[in-house]
């Protein structure tokens, strides 16, 4: 019997990520209302949107920290990354024995090498010494995400992680992202600077309220919101809908 | 968990004040309450006004003279002893608080004494002056003052009743008498029925009347003599009527073991409680705890983890504060393994209780303000000794001290360091506690997050 063709083949790359119809409530509050969300192999998704749009509670349903009242993860990878908004580090241990920590945990096979490969793709060798407390903001962040990577995840998952940067520092943590995205990594990354998902993202979920008001480009939310910057047609967007 | 373990200890390890604080506060603490518990009350500080003239100090008892001062050694032996030169200089001092209590003793209490011993007058009194700031001291100067006063008063009363057992003596079987200063000749009733006898054998047969009536008086003389005899046994038991023949039934731990064991007790409550809380809590506080519980341990290894922890450190703690109560108290080291059993048993309960508390209370600060708040009731109750208190709120105490392993973990301790046998009880109750509260803690962590 034949079979079927693998979407590869019509050149869709195959889902890592899939949740369909989601639905999540806090007591009264509804912060999620059938929300879906579909991430290819080596996307950067955006989901952005105003405060207490749901953002974080969608990419902690994801990561597996929340169950959802309603809808279905459809397609998950065994290994997800969660970096979540706070940095979870510990600051009396160096950034090695963060790393090498972690990696333990993780169960990684060759722990020396994971750590050293950590350091490298951070740029923090030259810090591996360093206590955690005393690192920058930026590099505590990048620390932050490579703890979130060491586990080798096929979708890394970030809770704004260029809050409280600097430009410089923002440049560095997005080169880095980049970069994974670019080796094959799955990025879901939410934010509040509608410029950061213009640059970075291949795809952008906007959120107000629980529920899904846009799935698609940056230009194709710019030509719907019929703005003139991004963020002038994003905010035109949201009032356009009412928030 | 190990590489959790490494990492708690590693970051135990960068932190050598909080280390500090954790053991040196606790051994201090444990060490002050050791003392507190073992050592009763010094000599209590007492003012004395003597205003008994130096002339009159003796006084006439049975024909011997009695030092009314060398009597009343009880009282001054067990004070701390300020001699003041008057009144006034007596109450400032008591104001003050400098002294507990002043006793006067008043210028007639030797011919009070003497009047008593003769029969005439009623006691001889002295005043006691104490300052009442609070209940519980006052309770403590009435009992201190009172107990010391009795035994003087006991001293005393022997003295007496050996004066009067003298005099009875002297009317049973003759000698001399002194009253008021007067010494008199008594015949006594022993040689009277003698006398009497001899003059009934020289009646003649005829003088059958007076030899009736002579021996009624010879029968007297007897029997007078022989009750005699009694008192003076009798009056002999005054002075202690009754004689204290005590028996120990239980709780054979000797004083500096038990100190040790309450040292060691807190010791091992305050390190674990504020240890395991505060590495629960810890984890929070650097946002790493859903990053673990995502997968890479459980959340029962977490507790399990922290308590560990915990008591590994408070075990080593507790082993050392022993270490170094042993050069002072008389510890049995042939017992080294059940001081190890009892400290890991107790050490673990309350690794268990720490880490609820820190699963409850889910911040640092927060988790070590609920860990004093707790431990300390906890400690003073299960220090509270029966008979201490009614025997209802006792009952209540138990019950309450039964949930905390305070109480377990100081009577296993006390085993382990001086009774025989009896650790089993203990070491289970500890077990089921550690189960509960391990429990307890695997419940809060629902929320934790």
């Amino acid at each position: 019997m034949e079979q079927p063709a693998a979407p590869e083949a019509f050149g869709v790359r195959a889902p890592v990520l899939e949740v369909r119809e989601i639905e999540k409530r806090f007591g009264d509050r509804v912060a999620l209302r059938g929300v879906s969300l579909t991430a290819a192999s080596g996307e950067l998704v955006a989901v952005i949107g105003p405060n207490g749009a749901g953002k974080t509670t969608l990419l902690s349903i994801a990561a597996g920290d929340l169950l959802p009242d309603g809808g279905e993860i459809v397609t998950a990878p065994p290994r997800i990354g969660w970096v979540p908004q706070q940095q979870s580090l510990y600051g009396k241990l160096t950034v090695e024995e963060n790393l090498r920590l972690f990696a333990r945990l993780e169960r990684c096979e060759d722990v020396d090498e994971t750590v050293g490969r950590m350091l490298e793709q951070t740029a923090l060798a030259d810090r591996a010494d360093t206590q955690a407390s005393a690192l920058s903001g930026g590099n505590r962040q990048r620390l932050n995400v490579a703890i979130g990577l060491v586990g080798d995840p096929q979708l890394l998952l970030l809770d704004e992680p260029s809050a409280a940067l600097d430009p410089r520092q923002r440049d560095r943590l997005w080169a880095f992202v980049q970069n994974l995205a670019d080796e094959g990594t799955t990025i879901i990354f939410t934010t509040h600077n509608v410029q950061e998902a213009d640059s970075h993202a291949t795809q952008l979920v906007v959120l107000a309220d629980g529920e899904r008001l846009f799935d698609g480009s940056p230009s194709e939310l710019r030509e719907v919101a019929e703005g003139g910057d991004f963020e002038s047609a994003f905010v035109a967007f949201l009032t356009a809908r009412g928030h | 968990m190990r590489w959790l373990l490494g990492k708690d200890l590693r970051i135990l390890r960068r932190s050598p004040l909080l280390v500090a604080m954790l053991v040196l506060y606790p051994v201090l603490i444990a060490a002050l309450v050791g003392f507190a518990v073992t050592s009763g009350p010094s000599k209590p500080r007492v003012a004395v006004l003597n205003e008994i003239p130096p002339s009159q100090q003796k006084i006439q008892l049975g024909g011997q003279q009695v030092d009314v001062a060398k009597e009343a050694r009880p009282l001054f032996d067990s004070i701390d002893r300020v001699n003041v030169k008057d009144r006034a200089e007596a109450e400032r001092l008591v104001k003050s608080g400098d002294v507990l209590a002043a006793v006067i003793v008043p210028s007639n209490i030797t011919r009070a004494l003497q009047d008593a011993a003769q029969g005439a007058g009623g006691s001889a009194r002295v005043e006691v002056l104490y300052n009442a700031e609070d209940p519980a001291k006052r309770r403590y100067v009435e009992n201190t003052i009172k107990a010391r006063v009795q035994e003087a008063n006991t001293a005393l009363a022997k003295r007496f009743a050996a004066a009067g057992a003298g005099y009875i003596k002297v009317l049973a079987s003759g000698g001399s008498l002194s009253i008021g200063g007067l010494q008199l000749q008594v015949l006594g009733l022993g040689p009277a029925e003698k006398i009497l006898r001899a003059v009934r054998a020289k009646l003649p047969r005829s003088a059958r009347a007076q030899r009736a009536q002579l021996d009624q008086v010879i029968e007297f003389a007897h029997l007078g003599g022989q009750n005699l005899g009694y008192a003076e046994t009798l009056l002999g038991a005054i002075g202690t009527p009754v004689q204290v023949d005590s028996r120990l039934l239980g709780g054979s731990t000797p004083l500096g073991a038990f100190a040790a064991a309450v040292a060691a007790a807190v010791t091992l409550m305050f390190v674990t409680l504020l240890l395991a809380s505060g590495a629960l809590a810890l984890e929070r506080e650097e946002n790493a705890y859903r990053r673990l519980v995502r997968g890479l341990v459980s959340q029962t290894e977490l507790i399990v983890e922290k308590a560990g922890l915990a008591a590994m450190c408070s075990v080593g703690v507790g082993l050392v504060l022993l270490l170094g109560l042993s050069f002072s108290a008389d510890l049995p080291w042939s017992r080294f393994p059940l001081w190890v059993a009892a400290l890991t048993f107790g050490a673990l309960a309350f690794g268990a209780l720490g880490v609820a508390m820190g699963a409850l209370a889910r911040e640092v600060r927060a988790a070590s303000l609920l860990a004093f708040m707790a431990a300390l009731p906890i400690a003073v109750l299960g220090l509270i000794p029966s008979g201490a208190v009614g025997a209802g709120l006792y009952d209540l105490i138990r019950v309450i001290s039964a949930l905390f392993p305070f109480k377990p973990a100081l009577d296993a301790l006390e085993s382990a360091l001086g009774r025989s046998g009896g650790m089993v009880a203990p070491l289970l109750h500890l077990t089921a506690l550690a189960v509960v509260y391990g429990a307890l803690a695997r419940i809060a962590l629902r929320r934790f997050a």
